[in-house]
C-alpha cells in the first residue's frame, strides 16, 4: 500500500531529497557490459545446445557409412584438445599480468595464447581436410554433416576468437592497460574460457563417446 | 558468373500485378526522396535519427518500420481474402499457385517477424527505460545497430517482391519442401537471410534491453516495484536470449543442407525432416509469449491509469508472467500432435499447454478485479483494453481446445486454428498495440491521438476482426484446411465473401488509424498536452516531459513504492530546480547502419549466389567492425548549462500549467 | 451446407457458443457431425472441452462487460476504491477457478489421448457395438505423392488413385507415409488426421459406420498442387465392397515399380485410378525409399549403421541419382547443377536385391474396457498378467528402425 498523501510539515527541499537523486555521480562506463557480455555467451550456449542436441539426433545416421570408429584419430584430437587447454592457462596468466598492470607481460601471454589457439585451429583444419580427402565429408551422412557443424563452429568461434584477440594485441599497444581495454581483455576472456569449456564437451560427447559407440 | 543467379530472367515482368506494385513504390520512393532532398532532410534524418543511438529515437523508428510493414502484411492477408472468395466453380482466382503461396508465406513472416517484433521491442525500447528511471538503455549503440539489422530484414524481405520470389512454403519454412530438392529457388533462401540478419538484431535488443533492466533501474526500485510492463519486458526479453539462438541455430542448418549439401533435414542419407519441426518450435512458442507478455503489460499499465487506482494483486501478476516465462518452453510439441507421437508424450504436452492458462486466466481476473470499484476513464486505451479482454478469452478458449490432441487430430492445420492464433494475435497483440500507442503517443511527441478516428478505427477493427474470423471458426469445423487456393465446395463460398467483408472492414479500421495519425498531426496545438502527464499516469515515465528532454530525467528519481510517479505526486515533492550537473550521454554513430546495410548485401549476394560479393562484403562487415572497436570517444557530456535552461523551461511550462488551472 | 444468409452468419458470429450452435445449425459442420465412429468420439471431445471451459469463460465475459459498464466514470453511484488492490481470498479464487477446470480438462485430455489415440487398436465398431477381440482390420495402405492419394488395399491385391472406398462397420488399420514431402491424412467424416511423412510410416485405426460419400484431403502444406490434393471417400456396404474390389481387380493396368516411380511424378488434379495388380512389397519399399532399383531401402541402411556403419568401405558407395530428387526433377534442373551435385547422390544397395525389411512399428492394443475413466489400456493391478498385450508406447513414428525379417 502506498502511504496516505504526506501533506505534513516536511520541507519541499527534503520532499525533493527524498524523490530525486540529487547528488548523482556519472555511472562507470560499461557498467553493464560484463552482465551483457555473459548473457551474450549464454545465447552462444544455447545455439551450441542445439547443435550438440542435433549430434546426438543424428550422430548414429552413418547412411551405411564410415562411423566415429573408422574416422577418428583420437591422439591427434587429444593433442589438439592440449592446445586449446593451454590457450586457456595462458590466457589465465595473461589476466594476472592484466592485474598487475604489466603492458609487456600481458602482450607476451596474449601472444602465447594466440599461437596455441592457432596451432588448435591447424590441427582442427588438417583433420577436416584429412577427413574429406578420404570421402567422409559432410555430405555422406546426417552422422558427418552434425559432426563438420559442431566442430566447425566450435573452429569459427576460435578463429573469431583469434581475430579479436589479434585485434586487442594492437589496441593495447596504443592505448595501454585502460579501463576500456581491461573490460574488453576480460570479455575476450570470457569467450575464451567459454570456448575451452564447449571444446570438453564436443572432446566427450563427439570424439571419446564416439570412439566407445 | 558475375551475378550468379541473377540475371534478367529473375524480374517478374511478365506478372502485371507485380510490374504495377513496383512501379508504384519505384514512384512513390522516388517521390519521397525527391521531398527530402528538396527540404533539405537527408542530414537531418541521418544526424537525428539513422545514427541516434536514443532509446526514445529507436522506439520510434521501430514503430515505424512495424508500421510500414504491417501494410504490406495487410496487402498480402487482402489478396488472399479475395482469391478465397472468388476461386470456386472452377474458377482458379486471380493468383497462382507460384503467386498464391508465396502471399500466403509472407503475410505470416512478415506479420510475425517484423510487424508484431518491432511494435513490441519498439515499445520496450521507448518505455522501459523511462519507466526505470534510466537516460538510456546499457549498449545505446547495440541498440541502433540492432534496429539496423531487423531494417535489414525486412528490406531483403521486401526485395524478394521484385527481385525474384519469396518462399513458398509457409512462414516456418518446414522441410523437406523447403530443401533445396523441393525449393531449388530463390525463395528460401531470402527467407533464412532476412530472418537469420533479423534475428541478430532481436537477440541483441534482447541482450541489451535484460541488461538495462538488470543494471540501470532508479534507485529504490526493487524487483518488486518495477511496473509490470517492465516486469513483462524482462521476461519476454529473457524469453528472446534463449529461444532465438535456437532459431538461428536451425535456420543455420537448413541453409547448410541448402547451400553444401549436408544433411540434417533430407529424406536421404539419414537425415531427419522431423527434428527441424521439433526445433523450430521450440523457438516458435515461446515466441508467441515474446510478442504477447509485454502487451499483457500494457494492459496492467493502462488499466491501472484508466481505472484510477492500483493493479489489483500485483505480486500475482509477476508470478504469473514468470511462470508463462517458464511454461512456453514446454508445449512446444502441441503444434504437432499430428506427428504420431505416442498419446502419453501427446497428452504431456497437452496438459502442460492447458496448465500455461491458469496464470494468463489469473491475469484476466486481476485486470478484471483492477476494475472492481474503480473509476474507469474509457479513453482510447482503456476501450482496446476491454475488447481485447472479451476477444482473448475467446481466443484463449479455443486455444485451450486446441492443446487437447484428440481434438487437436480434427483442427489441426485447419481454419479453425487460422481463426484461433489470429484471434489472440489479434486481439492481444495487435490490440494491444494500438492501446500502447495511443497510450504513450502523447508522451512521446508531447499531443494526444485525436479520438474521434481513433474511435472510428476501433470499431472497424473490432467489428471487422470478429466478421472477418468467426467465418474461419465455422469452416475449420467443417473441416476446411488453410492454405488453400481453390474450392470445389461452392456452399463455403458465402463463408470466404463474408470473411472478405471483414477483411474490408478492417482495412477501413486501418485507414482511420492513419488519418487519425495523419488528423492529430495537423491539429497538435489543439492536442497538446504539456503536463507531460495527460492520463493521470503511475509511473515514472509520465514523471518528465512529452517529449522528454534527450537526457530523460534531470536527476534520476529515488522510488519508495510501486507506482513511483503517483506516490510522487500524492507526496507533491517539487522538482529539483538548480545545482544541475553535466550528464554523461553516448554519442550518435554510424556504424549500426552501415554494418546493417553491408549485412543486407552480404544476405543478398548469399541469396543470389554471388560468391564475389558475398567474400567482399563479409570481409567489409568484420573491418567495419574492427574499425568501429577503435573508436574509443563514444561518450559525452551535456552541459549543466544546457541541463538548466532545459528544465527552467520546463519549470516555466509547468507553472504556466498551474497558472491556468488556477 | 444450407446456404446461412449473410444475416443469420452474422448472428452466429455473436455467438460465443459456436460449437453448439454448430450443432443446432444441421449436419453440415462435418468435424462435429462424422460419419466415422472416432471421429464422432473427438467431436465429443471438442464439445465438452468447450462446455467445460465455457463454465468459466462466461462468467468472465459477463462481470468485464458488467465492470466496465458500472464503474464507468460517469457512473457517479458506483463505489470507488481508490486503495483497494490486494484481497488474499480472492487471489485464493483466481488462480483455483482456472486450475480446477484445468485439473477436470487434463484429466479429459489424459484418457482421451490414450484412447484415442491413432495406434490403438479400435475395441468397438461404435457406441453400441463392441468389437471382437479376434477381428483383424482391414489393413489399407496410404502414400501422399506429389499432389494426389495413393491407396493400396493389400488384402485385395488393388491400389487405387484419389479414391478411397471402405467397407461400413469393418475396421481399418492405415500405413500411413508420404514420397516426397509431408503431408497430412485426413478424412473429417472418418477421423482425424496424421501426418504423412517420406521415410517414415504413421498408423491410423478408423471405422466408418454410414455409407455415403465424402471427401479426404492434405491438411499440411506440401507444395504447388496442393490444393488439388483431394480424394473421395467412400463407405460402401460390406458385399458392394467386395464387388467393387472384384471390378478394380478385372481392370488392365497393374502397378508394378515403374508404374510407381511414374506415378510419383509430380501431377496436380488427378482423376481417379485404379489398378488391378500391385507389386507385393511395394508399400514397404515406398516406405523405405527404395522403390527405384538399386537403390538401398533405409531398412538396410539404418541396421547397417546399427552395426557401426561400413567402415571406409561404404564412403564412396554412391551413385550418381538420389531418391529425393527423382520426385521434381524437372525443377531441380532450372539450377545450376553444381551445387545440387553434392546432393545428387544415393546409396546404392551392398547387393543386388533391394527389398525392403518389413518395419517394426508402434502398436498400441486395443482398450481393455470402454468405461472412460478406466479405458486407457494400463494394466490393471488385478490382471496385470495380460498387460503386455498393449503397452503404451511412447515411440514417435520412428519407422524401419530395426528390421524383423
Amino acid at each position: 500500500m502506498s502511504t496516505a498523501p504526506a501533506k505534513t510539515a516536511v520541507a519541499d527541499a527534503d520532499l525533493t531529497a527524498r524523490y530525486y537523486d540529487l547528488d548523482e555521480h556519472d555511472h562507470p562506463e560499461g557498467g553493464s557490459t560484463m552482465l551483457g557480455f555473459w548473457i551474450y555467451l549464454m545465447s552462444d550456449c544455447l545455439i551450441f545446445a542445439m547443435l550438440f542436441a542435433t549430434f546426438g539426433v543424428l550422430g548414429a545416421n552413418y547412411a551405411a557409412g564410415p562411423g566415429p570408429r573408422d574416422l577418428f584419430d583420437l591422439p591427434l584430437v587429444a593433442l589438439n584438445t592440449s592446445m586449446l587447454l593451454f590457450s586457456s592457462i595462458t590466457y589465465g596468466f595473461a589476466m594476472l599480468a592484466m592485474q598487475k598492470g604489466l603492458v609487456r607481460q600481458t602482450q607476451l601471454w596474449l601472444v602465447i595464447t594466440g599461437l596455441f589457439g592457432a596451432a588448435f585451429l591447424g590441427i582442427e583444419l588438417y583433420e577436416f581436410a584429412h577427413l574429406i580427402h578420404e570421402g567422409a565429408t559432410p555430405q555422406r551422412s546426417a552422422f558427418l554433416s552434425a559432426f563438420f557443424t559442431l566442430v566447425g563452429t566450435h573452429g569459427l568461434h576460435v578463429t573469431f576468437g583469434l581475430i579479436w584477440l589479434g585485434v586487442l594485441l594492437v589496441q593495447v599497444e596504443q592505448r595501454g592497460l585502460i579501463a576500456a581495454n581491461r573490460r574488453r581483455l576480460m570479455c575476450l576472456s570470457l569467450f575464451w574460457h567459454f570456448l575451452d569449456v564447449i571444446w570438453i564437451g564436443v572432446f566427450t560427447f563427439v570424439y571419446l563417446m564416439g570412439m566407445l559407440r | 558468373m558475375l551475378f550468379g543467379r541473377l540475371s534478367l530472367e529473375s524480374l517478374p515482368l511478365h506478372e502485371p500485378i507485380i510490374v504495377a506494385t513496383f512501379a508504384a513504390v519505384v514512384l512513390g520512393g522516388a517521390a519521397l526522396v525527391g521531398a527530402l532532398t528538396w527540404f533539405r532532410l537527408w542530414g537531418y534524418l541521418w544526424r537525428e535519427w539513422f545514427t541516434s543511438v536514443d532509446h526514445k529515437k529507436i522506439g520510434i523508428m521501430y514503430m515505424v518500420l512495424g508500421l510500414v510493414m504491417f501494410l504490406r502484411g495487410f496487402a498480402d492477408a487482402v489478396m488472399m481474402r479475395i482469391q478465397q472468395a472468388i476461386a470456386f466453380n472452377g474458377s482458379e482466382g486471380y493468383l497462382n499457385s507460384h503467386h498464391y503461396d508465396q502471399v500466403f508465406t509472407a503475410h505470416g513472416v512478415i506479420m510475425i517477424f517484423f510487424v508484431a517484433m518491432p511494435f513490441v521491442t519498439g515499445l520496450m525500447n521507448y518505455v522501459v527505460p523511462l519507466q526505470i528511471g534510466a537516460r538510456d538503455v546499457s549498449f545505446p549503440f547495440l541498440n541502433n545497430f540492432s534496429f539496423w539489422m531487423t531494417t535489414a530484414g525486412a528490406v531483403l524481405v521486401m526485395a524478394s517482391l521484385f527481385v525474384g520470389e519469396f518462399a513458398q512454403t509457409g512462414w516456418l519454412a518446414y522441410p523437406p519442401l523447403s530443401g533445396i530438392a523441393y525449393s531449388p529457388g530463390v525463395g528460401v533462401d531470402y527467407y533464412i537471410w532476412a530472418l537469420q540478419i533479423a534475428g541478430v538484431g532481436t537477440t541483441l535488443s534482447g541482450i541489451n534491453l535484460i541488461a538495462t533492466i538488470v543494471k540501470m533501474r532508479a534507485p529504490g526500485m526493487t524487483m518488486m516495484r518495477m511496473p509490470v510492463f517492465t516486469w513483462t519486458s524482462l521476461c519476454t526479453n529473457v524469453l528472446i536470449v534463449a529461444s532465438f539462438p535456437v532459431l538461428t541455430a536451425v535456420l543455420a542448418l537448413l541453409s547448410l543442407d541448402r547451400y553444401v549439401g549436408t544433411n540434417f533435414f533430407t529424406n536421404d542419407f539419414g537425415g531427419s525432416p522431423m527434428m527441424y519441426v521439433n526445433l523450430i518450435w521450440i523457438w516458435g512458442h515461446p515466441e508467441v509469449y515474446i510478442l504477447i507478455l509485454p502487451i499483457f503489460g500494457v494492459f496492467s499499465e493502462v488499466t491501472a491509469t484508466f481505472c484510477g487506482k492500483r493493479l489489483f494483486g500485483y505480486s500475482s501478476m509477476v508470478y504469473a508472467t514468470v511462470v508463462i516465462t517458464i511454461l512456453s518452453y514446454l508445449v512446444w510439441l502441441h503444434h504437432f500432435f499430428t506427428m504420431g507421437s505416442g498419446a502419453s508424450v501427446n497428452s504431456f504436452f497437452g496438459i502442460t499447454t492447458m496448465v500455461i492458462s491458469i496464470p494468463t486466466g489469473a491475469k484476466l481476473f486481476n485486470w478484471l478485479f483492477t476494475m472492481y470499484r474503480a473509476r474507469i476513464r474509457f479513453d482510447l486505451p482503456m476501450m482496446w483494453t476491454v475488447a481485447f479482454m472479451l476477444t482473448f478469452v475467446i481466443g484463449g478458449m479455443t486455444g485451450v481446445l486446441l492443446a487437447v490432441p484428440p481434438a487437436d487430430f480434427v483442427l489441426h492445420n485447419s481454419l479453425f486454428l487460422i481463426a484461433h492464433f489470429h484471434n489472440v494475435i489479434i486481439g492481444g497483440v495487435v490490440f494491444g498495440v494500438f492501446a500502447a500507442i495511443n497510450y504513450w503517443w502523447p508522451k512521446a511527441f508531447g499531443f494526444r491521438l485525436d479520438p474521434f478516428w481513433g474511435k472510428i478505427s476501433f470499431w472497424c477493427w473490432v467489428v471487422g476482426f470478429w466478421l472477418a474470423f468467426t467465418p474461419l471458426y465455422v469452416m475449420g469445423l467443417m473441416g476446411v484446411t488453410r492454405r488453400l487456393r481453390v474450392f470445389d465446395d461452392p456452399s463455403l463460398q458465402i463463408w470466404f465473401v463474408i470473411a472478405a467483408i471483414g477483411a474490408g472492414l478492417i482495412a477501413c479500421g486501418i485507414a482511420a488509424m492513419l488519418i487519425q495519425y495523419a488528423v492529430s498531426i495537423i491539429r497538435r496545438d489543439q492536442l497538446r498536452d504539456e503536463s507531460g502527464d495527460p492520463w493521470n499516469g503511475r509511473t515514472l515515465e509520465w514523471a518528465t516531459s512529452s517529449p522528454p528532454p534527450a537526457y530523460n530525467f534531470a536527476f534520476t528519481p529515488v522510488v519508495h513504492d510501486l507506482d513511483a510517479w503517483d506516490e510522487m505526486k500524492r507526496a507533491g515533492a517539487p522538482r529539483p530546480a538548480g545545482n544541475f550537473r553535466p550528464i554523461h550521454m553516448p554519442k550518435n554513430t554510424g556504424a549500426g547502419i552501415i554494418l546493417a546495410g553491408i549485412s543486407t548485401v552480404c544476405g543478398f549476394a548469399l541469396i543470389w549466389h554471388i560468391w564475389w560479393l558475398a567474400g567482399v562484403s563479409l570481409a567489409a562487415l568484420l573491418i567495419t567492425a574492427i574499425a568501429h572497436t577503435f573508436n574509443y570517444a563514444r561518450d559525452f557530456h551535456i552541459p549543466a548549462e544546457t541541463v538548466a535552461e532545459t528544465e527552467a523551461e520546463r519549470a516555466r511550462q509547468l507553472a504556466a500549467l498551474k497558472g491556468a488551472a488556477a | 451446407m444450407p446456404s446461412l444468409s449473410p444475416v443469420s452468419a452474422r448472428l452466429l458470429r455473436f455467438s460465443m457458443l459456436l460449437p453448439l450452435a454448430a450443432m443446432l445449425s444441421g449436419c453440415d459442420w462435418v468435424v462435429l457431425n462424422p460419419a466415422g465412429d472416432v471421429a464422432r468420439q473427438q467431436a465429443d471431445l471438442v464439445v465438452i472441452s468447450t462446455v467445460l471451459m465455457l463454465l468459466i469463460i462466461v462468467p468472465v465475459m459477463a462481470l468485464t462487460v458488467w465492470f466496465a459498464w458500472h464503474y464507468r466514470a460517469s457512473n457517479k453511484a458506483a463505489r470507488y476504491e481508490p486503495e483497494w488492490n490486494h484481497s488474499t481470498q480472492l487471489e485464493l479464487v483466481i488462480w483455483s477457478a482456472p486450475l480446477l477446470i484445468i485439473i477436470a480438462l487434463g484429466a479429459l485430455t489424459w484418457v482421451g489421448t490414450h484412447l484415442l489415440d491413432p495406434y490403438r487398436s479400435l475395441a468397438r465398431i461404435d457406441k453400441e457395438r463392441p468389437l471382437h477381440p479376434e477381428a483383424e482390420p482391414m489393413e489399407v495402405n496410404v502414400v501422399a505423392l506429389d499432389w494426389k492419394w495413393l491407396f493400396i488395399y493389400p488384402e485385395q491385391g488393388i491400389a487405387t488413385v484419389n479414391e478411397l472406398v471402405l467397407p461400413v462397420d469393418r475396421p481399418v488399420r492405415f500405413r500411413i507415409t508420404a514420397s516426397s514431402v509431408m503431408n497430412s491424412f485426413y478424412a473429417p467424416a472418418l477421423a482425424g488426421q496424421i501426418y504423412a511423412m517420406p521415410g517414415m510410416e504413421t498408423k491410423l485405426h478408423a471405422v466408418l459406420n454410414k455409407p455415403g460419400n465424402f471427401t479426404g484431403f492434405s491438411a499440411n502444406y506440401s507444395g504447388a498442387g496442393f490444393s488439388g490434393m483431394r480424394f473421395a471417400l467412400r463407405g460402401v456396404e460390406a458385399g458392394k465392397f467386395d464387388e467393387w474390389a472384384r471390378n478394380v481387380r478385372a481392370g488392365s493396368q497393374d502397378l508394378d515399380r515403374e508404374t510407381y516411380l511414374k506415378l510419383e511424378q509430380p501431377s496436380e488434379n488427378e482423376a481417379v485410378r485404379h489398378f488391378a495388380k500391385v507389386a507385393p512389397d511395394l508399400f514397404d519399399a515406398v516406405v523405405n525409399l527404395c522403390v527405384r532399383p538399386g537403390k538401398m531401402c533405409m531398412s538396410q541402411m539404418m541396421a547397417l549403421d546399427e552395426q557401426g556403419g561400413t567402415g571406409k568401405a561404404g564412403m564412396l558407395n554412391l551413385a550418381a541419382l538420389t531418391y529425393d530428387k527423382n520426385g521434381r526433377e524437372q525443377i531441380s534442373a532450372i539450377l545450376p547443377g553444381d551445387q545440387i551435385a553434392a546432393s545428387q547422390a544415393f546409396i546404392k544397395a551392398l547387393c543386388a536385391d533391394n527389398s525392403p525389411l518389413r518395419a517394426r512399428s508402434a502398436e498400441v492394443g486395443a482398450p481393455e474396457s470402454l468405461s472412460l475413466l478406466r479405458g486407457a489400456n494400463l494394466p490393471s493391478p488385478v490382471r496385470s498378467g495380460t498387460a503386455e498385450t498393449g503397452k503404451l508406447s511412447l515411440a514417435a513414428p520412428v519407422p524401419a528402425k530395426s528390421p524383423v525379417s
